[in-house]
Parts: C-alpha cells; sequence; structure tokens
C-alpha cells in the first residue's frame, strides 16, 4: 500500500485565498455577501458583509406615527410578518397602559401560529434545496401558499399583513375563515410535514449534509446571544411563549421541543417537531375563541367602525384624528419581545409623549445568529457553510433592517 | 418578578457595585412586569456585565442588545449607550443604560459576550460612538464608503448622497441627493389640545405683550 505516495506536505501546499459569495448566491437567503478565507477547501474565517438591503428603517419610524410605523414591521422579516407586528403592537401596548380584548389575543396568537408553520416550511425546505433537496420546496410551497391564502381572507394581503395593531387587530376575522384554517392545519398540514419527513429525516444524503456541522453547545449559544430554534437545538428549553407568556399564551397546551447536538440537524429537527406543536395551538385557538370585541373600547386608539362612523359625529372626528395626527403614547420607554419563529424578537421603543416615537429599535433574532457564522463556520468545508447558512433560517428585511 | 423582587435584586446589584452603577429605577406598566434600568458610569461598564453575568443572584447569561438613543440637546451627554440582558435561569431582564459624551469612547463589552462585536459595530455606524477593544470597528449596515452616521437626529431622513447606474459609464455613481418636491415633516399635532399655553406661529402678530420684557404665555391674556 506504501508504494510511491510523496510526503503529503509536499504536495498539499495550498496558498490560502479568498472567497466571495454572494450577493447574488442562491444558497446566500438574499443578499448576503461573504468574504471566506480559505485553506484548499476549509473555511479558516467568514466575514458576513451585511447591509445591502439596509432601508433605515429605524430611522423611518422616528418621523411617522404609530399607526404609520406598523406596516414597517411587515417589511422586516417578510417571512412572518405578523410575528413582528405582535412586538410592536406589544411594546405599544405596554407604553399605553392597555391590553388587547382577549378575541384579539386569541386572533393573534392564531395567526402567529399560522406564520410559524409558513415560516419553518419555507425555511426547512429552502434549506433542504441548498443540501441538494429539490422536492421539498415544492410541496411545501403549495402549502405555504394556501397559508397565505388565510392572511388574504383576514387582512387583504398576502404577505404584508398590517393587521396586528396597538389594541387589538385591525378587523375581526371574516365568517368561515377559522374552520378553514383549523382544516388546513389538521388535515392538510400534517400530511405535508409527514412527507418531509420521510423524504430528509432519515436520508442519507441530507444526514451526511447537516449531522455533526455548525455544532453549537448550550454556552456558545449563550455567548453568541441565539435564540429560538438554535438556542433550543442547543438543548436549552426556553421559548418566551413559556417562559414569559404574552397574550395568553399560558392557556395553551403544547410543549417545547428541544435538540440535543446544537448541529444543524438537530436545529432542523427543531423546527419540524415546533410545526406540530403549532398545529396543537392553532387547535386550541380555534376551539376556545371567545366573542366580544377585536379591539380596545378606546377611542382615543383604536378607530370607531365604519357605521358608527357615518351616524355619529363623535366617531366621525376620533376616526379623523386617529388617521392624521395618530394617538398620544406616553413617554416612557420599553422593550418588547415575542417569540418569533426565528428567535427573540424585540421592539425597544422610547416614547416621547407625542404621536410620533422618539425612538424604535428592532432586535432582530437574525442578526446575532449571522455574527456567529464565523465561529461555527470555521474548520468547515466551503460546502458545509452553506449548510449552516440554511440551518440560521436567514432572512435579510430583519437583520439589515 | 414582583417590583419587591427587582427592588431587591436592583438593590443587591448597587450594593456590590458601588460608584459603577449610578443609580436604578423600575419602569413600570400596567399591564406587564416592571423592568429595571441601571444606569451606569462609563468606565466601569466591563466590570457591571461582568458581575451581572456571573453573581449568582443576576446570572444574565446573554446579552441581547446593544443600541443608543441620541439627545442632541442634553448637556452633560449627548447619548445613551443601551444594553438589554436576558436572564434565563432566573427569568428576568435588566436594560443598562451609559450616558457617553460626544467624541467619547466607551469600552468593548466583547470580552464579557462575545456577541457584542456586531451590536458595537452597528451603534459605531448608527451613531458613530467609538467602542475601545473591539478589534473590528468597520461600518456594518451602510454601504462602503458611507459617510455621517444615519440615526443622529440631526442626520436628515434624505441623507446627503443616492446612488444610480450611469448607463454611459457603464458603473454605479454617487450624487447628491435632488428631490423632486421638497421635503417636509408634518407634525399634525393637535391644534386645539393645550390651547392654553402655547403659542403658534402668527400669534406673535396678533398679541402685544403688556409688560415690556416679558412675553405673553397664553393667547388668552391678551
Amino acid at each position: 500500500m506504501k508504494q510511491n505516495l510523496k510526503p503529503l506536505a509536499d504536495e498539499t501546499q495550498i496558498k490560502p485565498y479568498t472567497m466571495n459569495f454572494g450577493p447574488q448566491h442562491p444558497a446566500a437567503h438574499g443578499v448576503l455577501r461573504l468574504v471566506l478565507e480559505m485553506d484548499g477547501e476549509v473555511v479558516e474565517r467568514a466575514d458576513p458583509h451585511i447591509g445591502l438591503l439596509h432601508r433605515g428603517t429605524e430611522k423611518l419610524i422616528e418621523y411617522k406615527t404609530y399607526t404609520q410605523a406598523t406596516p414597517y414591521f411587515d417589511r422586516l422579516d417578510y417571512v412572518a410578518p405578523m410575528n413582528q407586528e405582535h412586538a410592536f403592537a406589544l411594546a405599544v401596548e405596554k407604553l399605553l397602559g392597555i391590553q388587547a380584548p382577549p378575541r384579539a389575543q386569541a386572533i393573534r396568537v392564531l395567526f402567529c401560529e399560522v406564520t410559524r408553520i409558513l415560516n419553518h416550511l419555507l425555511n426547512v425546505t429552502t434549506y433542504a434545496l441548498d443540501v441538494g433537496a429539490i422536492t421539498p420546496a415544492l410541496w411545501a410551497f403549495e402549502e405555504r401558499e394556501k397559508g397565505m391564502e388565510f392572511y388574504d381572507r383576514v387582512c387583504g394581503a398576502r404577505l404584508h399583513a398590517n393587521y396586528f395593531r396597538p389594541g387589538g387587530v385591525a378587523m375581526d376575522m371574516p365568517a368561515g375563515l377559522a374552520e378553514d384554517i383549523l382544516d388546513w392545519a389538521e388535515n392538510s398540514v400534517p400530511k405535508v410535514i409527514a412527507d418531509l419527513e420521510s423524504l430528509l429525516t432519515d436520508n442519507r444524503i441530507f444526514k451526511q449534509r447537516t449531522v455533526d456541522i455548525g455544532v453549537a453547545t448550550k454556552e456558545e449559544a449563550f455567548e453568541w446571544g441565539f435564540t429560538g430554534p438554535m438556542l433550543r437545538a442547543s438543548g436549552v428549553a426556553w421559548d418566551l411563549r413559556k417562559n414569559q407568556p404574552y397574550d395568553g399564551y399560558e392557556q395553551y397546551d403544547f410543549d417545547i421541543p428541544i435538540g440535543k447536538t446544537g448541529d444543524c440537524y438537530a436545529r432542523y429537527l427543531v423546527r419540524m417537531q415546533e410545526m406540530y406543536e403549532s398545529i396543537k395551538i392553532i387547535r386550541q385557538a380555534i376551539e376556545k375563541m371567545p366573542k366580544g370585541p377585536v379591539k380596545v373600547d378606546d377611542r382615543k386608539v383604536s378607530p370607531p367602525s365604519r357605521a358608527e362612523m357615518k351616524s355619529s359625529m363623535e366617531a366621525m372626528i376620533h376616526h379623523f384624528k386617529l388617521f392624521t395626527e395618530g394617538y398620544h403614547v406616553p413617554a416612557g420607554e420599553t422593550y418588547a419581545a415575542v417569540e418569533a419563529p426565528k428567535g427573540e424578537f424585540g421592539v425597544y421603543l422610547v416614547a416621547n409623549g407625542t404621536n410620533r416615537p422618539e425612538r424604535c429599535r428592532i432586535r432582530a433574532p437574525g442578526f446575532a445568529h449571522l455574527q456567529a457564522l464565523d465561529f461555527l463556520s470555521k474548520g468547515h468545508q466551503l460546502a458545509d457553510t452553506v449548510s449552516i447558512i440554511g440551518s440560521m433560517d436567514i432572512v435579510f428585511g430583519e437583520i439589515d433592517r | 418578578m414582583s417590583n419587591e423582587q427587582l427592588n431587591d435584586l436592583a438593590e443587591h446589584i448597587q450594593e456590590h457595585l458601588e460608584g459603577k452603577v449610578l443609580s436604578y429605577y423600575l419602569d413600570e406598566y400596567k399591564h406587564a412586569e416592571s423592568e429595571i434600568v441601571l444606569l451606569v458610569d462609563k468606565n466601569f461598564i466591563n466590570d457591571v456585565l461582568r458581575f451581572l453575568r456571573d453573581d449568582p443572584d443576576c446570572k444574565f447569561e446573554m446579552l441581547l442588545d446593544i443600541t443608543a438613543l441620541d439627545h442632541p440637546s442634553r448637556p452633560s451627554a449627548r447619548f445613551d449607550v443601551v444594553y438589554h440582558l436576558l436572564s434565563m435561569s432566573q427569568n428576568n431582564r435588566l436594560r443598562i443604560k451609559v450616558p457617553v459624551k460626544e467624541d467619547d469612547s466607551i469600552n468593548s463589552a466583547i470580552e464579557t459576550y462575545v456577541t457584542a462585536g456586531w451590536f458595537e459595530r452597528e451603534v459605531w455606524d448608527m451613531f458613530g460612538i467609538p467602542f475601545a477593544g473591539n478589534p473590528d470597528m468597520r461600518r456594518i449596515l451602510t454601504d462602503y464608503g458611507f459617510e455621517g452616521h444615519p440615526l443622529r437626529k440631526d442626520f436628515p431622513l434624505t441623507g446627503y448622497v443616492e446612488v444610480r447606474y450611469d448607463d454611459e459609464l457603464k458603473r454605479v455613481v454617487y450624487e447628491p441627493v435632488t428631490l423632486q418636491q421638497d421635503f417636509r415633516v408634518f407634525d399634525n399635532l393637535s391644534p386645539w389640545e393645550g390651547m392654553t399655553d402655547v403659542m403658534l406661529p402668527g400669534d406673535e402678530k396678533a398679541v402685544k405683550p403688556k409688560f415690556s420684557g416679558e412675553k405673553p404665555t397664553t393667547l388668552l391674556s391678551k
């Protein structure tokens, strides 16, 4: 066997070189520009250059009323719009000292979970696409399309909902929507998730590309500020819906799946399991959906109904004032966080007593995750970097803001 | 946690970090839990963060966010650098505010929490507050070669330069911003709220000062 092999040292003298990955690359999940310092096939340093989608959301919000600021949140993580509106709505509600009525809370929970399924369907399947499987994406996108139809029916838009408003939701659900969502969640989604599992979970290629790749231990996950599925895959049972419940999440019965290994495969498994848990919550939310108003009964915050507006002068004035001047939020500051599908999405809102925020800081989970790319991909091969990016659930709308 | 527990915790922190934590208070809300806010001297930010991370009663394992606030007219210090910490074992949150003067730097938190790296880069990019000890103080969100710090209050919303692709030069060119229409901001604040002590623009023409040297404060004073 020893034959005439040359000593490796002479043969493998490869100069370290720098490689540019993206921003126009299908596996960059948007506009990620990655400057990789490579030693042959091995990544020595990954330097993500971000900001190509920076739109100055935080600055723009300082110039808008609170009502006008809500749609900006749809455009951050455009795969999970309603979860982000939720964080903003909670922050404003905290400062105003109001709470959404029970029906509005249940609708919010319902749509947050629909969104979580939509988000995970997109992430898991595009992730599979990155590592070589094209079928999952085709199957899941059909399901996503159905889910976005529910968005359409409840607020009129497939993506940019502007549906969760401070004080409740924009309008009540149309008749029959709850039954259709339940039918979708109970009959249609589980089948697709099961199909995806049968395609991926035991798939040899998928496992070769993800098991033991980009491992983060518990301590490392803390250090790098991981939240959401990234943190849970490292074995930390932390979910804001359970630990710091908001909008009535404490009434729902669901489990928090956690991973054991903290690698890319564990992140995939956690997301798959989370979809089943979301289905549970959807079922409970629809079964327990209380009757009643969907906005707080405070005309200084939420607008009157159209019908009322036509007959009452006062309602007319309120409507006019709310959509020109907007409502005033008392001076103060707060940090409100929700468990968005990608992790902890937080809004640090500073109000100065007028109709516009003094500052609205957006804490996006993906920002912290992407920062850890250097540490996760060090010593891995170039192709593994693609798996790691896929497993992080990167969406540039929220990272670049 | 209840307000008493939070107060106890804040007191405990201040006791151990005397001179480093300037003061503390609770932000209280009607329907939500209160939040502890610590005001910290900028020279001791790392000592404070290390204590908060390692002390068994605090255990703030995670640094969630670093950002800043701009108060252009505040004489003592123009900026507040704001840290948000999360403790998973204690299920608690904490906010730290560190006043920083303009042109002043603050020590990087990177030795305590590695995740501080990018957040500090963003604060530098957006507000122009340098972090001493951060090995990578490049801009992060703005364009290569960008000038200015966009989230400062004196930076205009429209910015200074715009880019377009020049078909003749076959490259992207930077030009000063030209607006098709003047940029206007309407504050839409109600003219009929608090009318008793405001002077609206133009009111000074209608009201003559009663006494020399003293400006009228109300419309009713005429």
